[in-house]
């Protein structure tokens, strides 16, 4: 009746699980409790779990990012308490199977569901107010896009109560993650969550794809567009043409764990080198999905603050497109010790190190923005800045791993650990805290609270230096990465100061939360009347904070880079009065949770072997598609006297303050 | 403005930071190392790294420099709101990273194949075949021409070239002496190989470094580096144990999984040990119930299903092909 | 700051009626996001046909392709999926003249021959199965399987969806809704027909010669 799943799924044994447990079912009970209490369940729905609006989208992505945040940074804390103790002989706190389901989960989380939604959330928030567009081109599917990656994400923390995780590292490298050697349920909901969402994201790649290139507003060519509408353009690109890759990598991977087939076994002819080319056919151009979008909101930040045009905007444009296209023929960088012959590993070393020839030159490109300008050091920037020496450093020791012969020693270490460290929390998390603290007041009306926001970079900068600096040296010392416990005695002090570094960016974690608390409380004095709080030089600005739900009253012209910018050094010819008009926009759908659910009501149960559910949930997730197909009901006009009304609220809003 | 204080503070971080740095790293595997491997390896990422700060520091002093000077409050500064087009820097943006990624392309041809694993060493001493296989959670090492094994211990006469064939009984591994150099995978039906030499009488201790599991903490072992007479004693002690493995009855009992075990010697192994079991994966025959190729020829010579993963030029870039082992060769 | 005075495109004073605001012209779209989203199936199969040409080899002792393809079945199935092309393209033309009687007729004639394609699928399948060739024999065998599998998948779903636009014809006829599903069912149908294609001489002609 109920597959594999018993009473005996629920981790007891294991204090640490047990706490987590009941907090969380407390926590979540209290919630619930909460908006019960307060009558909030119709506003939840209504207005913001079946909306199609790209900006409740974006902030949505961003609620569940930081929440997973937490989750993936309670384990990473927990891995560096791990190491610190577990030195010389000791065995520390976490037996193998919890430590390896941590490290494992930490990767899955931190990569899936906090960069990506946060990038996503940015797409989302930013994209189509960029390009002057009212919405995305498929409004439905940007709903539905968001659920399954959420319900993935309810999926991944159910694992950590009801059975376990993977215990493979994030890639659940075969044969591993193979039934053979991973008997248990924790592969199989790392295959169903990563599924699920990855279905999520490349319908996200498709949407924005498409809205990018056919819903732009008038005057904006291709090289008008704003930078990090060309950035997310590429990351799209790369969504569209990699995600597939994973999704059919893991269906083998599913075929083999549930019908017995031979992809990627020892025996009967499998193939497991396959499977590590397949997922990082995929995996490398993963990270430039997550890294180009950080690129845009620097280039965004920086010329906003330095009050000039970004440096060699074409050069940027073309440096990004070249890192796309170059980001799928470097792979094998990521197994040269897999035993390749020395033309192939010289061929995919020199590739990955032409990547760092425009990535460099964008790096210049930021610099040069500064250069001449007025530079405000706001948090933003103080991001941006941190970025570019973090993140230049990440990628000098991303060159060093990719010269073969020194990779030869350095893969598989705590090198490579500090490495991508230094690039995804330098680099992506950074962007993506410098993106979120730039375009906060757009999406809710009100500036963020400088002074906590200068405190977290403090706090993660230093934090993030003493954290992963130690790492690099115990690589000189021969120390892999993922070892539940060392014999090596001398590298505890080193894994002592790494600790250290992890509670630091744990203060500048609660900095941020104390940031919104204090941004929240103080929102009457932040708020941003004028919708261009930063002066700022590009479409999203020009509209008011928080920007209306149709976005612009009517679709913006532009005749330049930094249009905006050029209409108000212009000084601007008095906007005449011009008659509103009726606009047509998406209805909110309750399509996209009803189809999500039933998806993880099918995950679920093919987790567990509870194949009744299964068909349930498949047959579910079908049916209320089909009926979202039926249904015609899905636009509206919003007549032209709300249009002004709204809008003439705003400009009173506006003359008051001035 | 508390910025300068920053600033201070922060360049004085980097330099304690780089300081602690570079005091650590004098001692470490990588940079004393005990092979002419890994000292390759050593100067290679030296070299590496001296190019890469020529770009590098000129990043961060430029970073802060025009951060600080062009400050929003420091209106003596030159402000030019639409400067944004310099045909001269951008020439030389380009053309620095271009210069040196070009030097750094150069070397990384040359050491790839200089550091090929797969490429025998020059020496005048033959070279010594040990075959290492890595098992749930533990190594194991046969000499096939001296009829031992032993598992998590392995010894290698001083100067002398080493040739490593590695493969695995179960999952992934990587075999990992890091004052040697060097690492490799270890795949289950794969022959794999990598040329090591010590050139110094020392213990050291290898790993796994590719994780396999929940007993891959404990994948382990000492590495010696001894005198051809110690070398020889080693042999002699390792020949005197009255352990046997056999194939496959023997090792099914070894390959029961296990982690940090202790030290096992084996007096004689049965004849092609390692290729029985790396040609068992492609047959479609389970090893450890397996008793039926006994008699079958060595895999190497006749089962074309067997390759090695050296070098398998020629076939352009497309390497999901080249390194399968089922491509041909 | 000067925001107050900019009102959304100063010169933009003349998209003024309903049809106007439509003028990023919503079936164009729907039809390009669908030519973005073939392409991104493509590189599932893609990745499948890559994977079938690394295992293609490694049949563990058990059969090769050329033990176990029938051609003569294949190709019987293969002109039924051409055949339902060229079908499907006349119920477009059939569309484009309004004449939505014509139109179901050819999407009933396309659902038959994409059924006796999938039949043919079937057997094929049902029949190496029962031969002790599934796919869990070999590496070679799941590679198949799945690639092959993995095409007939989508020609259900593609006669599932035949059915849904038979039943909305039925009930709303051709308009601004229906029209621009034809085309992406249209769209999906040959592009099936294009991956077989590929499947049949890369799979089925190279393993029998």
């Amino acid at each position: 009746m109920f597959g594999k799943l018993g009473f005996d799924a629920i981790p007891l044994h294991d204090p640490i699980i047990v706490v987590v447990g009941i907090g969380m079912i407390i926590g979540g009970l209290g919630l619930l409790a909460a908006i019960t209490y307060f009558r909030k369940w119709g506003w939840l729905w209504n207005e913001w779990f079946t909306s199609v609006d790209h900006k409740k989208l974006g902030i949505m992505y961003f609620i569940v990012a930081l929440v997973m945040l937490l989750r993936g940074f309670a384990d990473a804390i927990m891995m560096r308490t791990q190491q610190m103790v577990a030195a010389g002989g000791s065995m520390g706190f976490l037996p193998p199977d919890h430590y390896d389901q941590i490290f494992t989960a930490h990767g899955v989380i931190m990569i899936f569901f906090v960069a990506m939604p946060m990038v996503i959330g940015l797409m989302n928030l930013v994209v189509p107010l960029q390009i002057g567009a009212r919405d995305v081109a498929f409004p439905f599917l940007n709903n539905l896009s968001f659920w399954l990656f959420a319900v993935s994400a309810i999926l991944i923390n159910i694992s950590l109560v009801v059975g376990e995780f993977a215990t493979t590292g994030w890639l659940a490298y075969a044969p591993l993650s193979g039934i053979e050697y991973s008997p248990g349920v924790g592969v199989d909901y790392w295959i169903w969550a990563l599924q699920i969402s990855g279905i999520g994201t490349t319908l996200t790649g498709i949407n924005f794809f498409v809205t990018i290139l056919k819903m732009r507003t008038k005057g904006m060519t291709l090289f008008r567009m704003p930078i990090f509408t060309w950035t997310s353009l590429c990351a799209n690109v790369l969504i569209i043409a990699s995600f597939p890759i994973l999704t059919a990598t893991i269906a083998m991977l599913t075929l083999d764990r549930y019908f017995g087939m031979n992809f990627f076994t020892n025996e009967l002819g499998g193939n497991v080198m396959m499977y590590v080319n397949l997922i990082w056919a995929w995996g490398h151009p993963e990270v430039y999905i997550l890294i180009l979008p950080a690129f845009g909101v620097f280039s965004e930040v920086i010329a906003t603050f330095a009050r000039k045009r970004l440096f060699g905007y074409h050069t940027m444009v073309w440096a990004t497109v070249a890192i796309t296209v170059l980001s799928f023929i470097v792979w094998l960088h990521h197994f040269f010790t897999m035993g390749a012959g020395a033309n192939v590993n010289a061929f995919f070393g020199i590739m990955t190190m032409i990547i760092a020839i425009p990535t460099g030159v964008k790096v210049f490109n930021w610099i040069f923005t500064i250069f001449r300008g007025r530079l405000e050091m706001t948090s933003p920037v103080l991001w941006t800045l941190g970025f570019i020496i973090t993140f230049t450093i990440g990628g000098m020791t991303g060159v060093m791993l990719a010269l073969p012969a020194a990779n030869f020693v350095l893969h598989n270490s705590l090198f490579v650990i500090a490495h991508f460290h230094n690039v995804i929390i330098g680099g992506v998390l950074f962007g993506m805290l410098a993106g979120l603290t730039y375009w906060f007041p757009k999406a809710f009306g009100f500036t963020l609270d400088e002074k906590w926001g200068k405190r977290s970079f403090w706090f993660w900068i230093i934090g993030f230096y003493t954290a992963f600096m130690p790492l690099y040296v115990l690589s000189f010392y021969g120390a892999a990465r993922r070892m539940q416990s060392y014999p090596n005695a001398e590298w505890q002090p080193w894994m002592i100061v790494a600790w250290v570094g992890a509670v630091l960016i744990a203060c500048g974690i609660a900095c941020t939360i104390i940031q919104f608390y204090v941004s929240v409380r103080d929102r009457k004095k932040n708020a941003d009347v004028t919708g261009d709080p930063w002066d700022a030089r590009t479409l999203e600005w020009s509209t008011s904070s928080p920007a209306p739900f149709y976005n612009f009253a009517h679709e913006p012209t532009v005749g330049d880079i930094d249009s905006f910018w050029t209409q108000k050094q212009r000084g601007l010819e008095q906007a005449e009065q011009k008659a509103y008009h009726d606009i047509h926009m998406p209805k909110n759908t309750h399509a996209g949770p009803i189809i999500s659910v039933f998806a993880m009501i099918f995950g679920f149960a093919m987790i567990w072997h509870i194949w009744w559910l299964a068909i349930v949930g498949a047959v579910g997730t079908l049916v209320s598609f089909l009926a979202r197909v039926f249904n015609d009901d899905i636009d509206y006009y919003v007549p032209a006297a709300e249009v002004e009304r709204i809008e003439q609220a705003h400009l009173k809003r506006v003359e008051a303050h001035s | 403005m508390q910025q300068p204080s920053k600033w201070r503070r922060r360049g004085t971080f980097f330099v304690l930071l780089a300081l602690c740095l570079l005091l650590a790293g004098c001692s470490s595997a990588l940079m004393d190392p005990k092979g002419d491997i890994g000292e390759a390896q050593r100067s290679l990422i030296l070299s590496a790294f001296g190019l890469m700060l020529i770009v590098v520091i000129p990043v961060i002093v430029l970073t802060i420099a025009f951060g600080w000077h062009y400050r929003r409050n420091n209106t003596v500064a030159q402000y030019l709101p639409d400067w944004a087009h310099s045909n001269v820097i951008e020439a030389i943006v380009w053309l620095v990273p271009v210069v040196i990624v070009g030097i750094l392309a150069v070397i990384t041809w040359r050491s790839s194949h200089e550091l090929d694993p797969h490429r025998p060493l020059e020496s005048d001493q033959p070279t010594l075949e040990i075959q290492a296989i890595s098992l749930d959670w533990k190594w194991l090492f046969i000499y096939p021409e001296q009829g031992i094994a032993t598992v998590n211990e392995v010894t290698i006469p001083v100067n002398t070239p080493v040739r490593f064939r590695v493969s695995s009984g179960s999952v992934m591994n990587s075999l990992f002496i890091p004052r040697l150099g060097t690492q490799i995978y270890a795949m289950a039906g794969m022959d794999n190989d990598v040329h090591l030499i010590g050139n110094e009488i020392g213990t050291y201790w290898g790993r796994s470094s590719n994780y396999s599991g929940a007993g891959f903490a404990g994948m382990v072992f000492d590495a010696y580096v001894t005198s051809d007479e110690d070398f020889e004693a080693w042999v002699a002690d390792v020949a005197a144990s009255p352990n046997e493995l056999t194939f496959p009855e023997g090792y099914s009992e070894l390959a029961e999984r296990s982690s940090f075990d202790p030290v096992q010697y084996f007096s004689s192994v049965t004849p092609e040990f390692y290729e029985r079991l790396v040609s068992s994966f492609h047959t479609g025959t389970d090893p450890e119930t397996d008793t039926q190729d006994a008699d079958r020829a060595p895999a190497v010579d006749s089962n074309e299903a067997y390759q090695t993963t050296d070098n398998q030029e020629g076939e352009g870039a497309d390497n999901g092909q080249l390194i399968s082992n089922e491509a041909g060769g | 700051m000067a925001t107050d005075t900019l009102h959304h495109g100063a010169h933009a004073g003349d998209h003024d009626d309903h049809e106007h605001h439509e003028h990023h012209d919503v079936a164009g779209t729907k039809v390009f996001g669908f030519w973005v989203y073939l392409m991104s199936d493509l590189v599932i199969f893609g990745t499948l046909f890559a994977t079938y040409a690394v295992l293609m080899r490694g049949t563990a002792g058990g059969p090769t392709g050329a033990d176990i393809f029938e051609l003569p079945l294949i190709l019987f199935g293969t002109f039924a999926l051409l055949i339902s092309s060229f079908t499907f393209g006349m119920g477009v033309l059939a569309m484009n003249a309004n004449r939505v009687g014509q139109l179901k007729m050819w999407l009933v004639v396309t659902f038959v021959l994409g059924l006796m394609f999938l039949g043919m699928e079937v057997y094929e399948f049902h029949h190496l199965i029962h031969e002790g060739y599934g796919p869990d024999r070999s590496a070679f065998l799941s590679a198949f399987f799945t690639l092959v599998g993995t095409h007939g998948l989508h020609v259900t779903f593609g006669m599932i969806w035949i059915l849904v636009m038979l039943v909305q014809l039925q009930t709303k006829g051709i308009n601004a809704a229906t029209r621009p599903r034809i085309l992406c069912l249209s769209l999906f149908w040959h592009f099936l027909d294009i991956v077989w294609i590929c499947v049949f001489s890369f799979v089925y002609l190279m393993g029998v010669l």
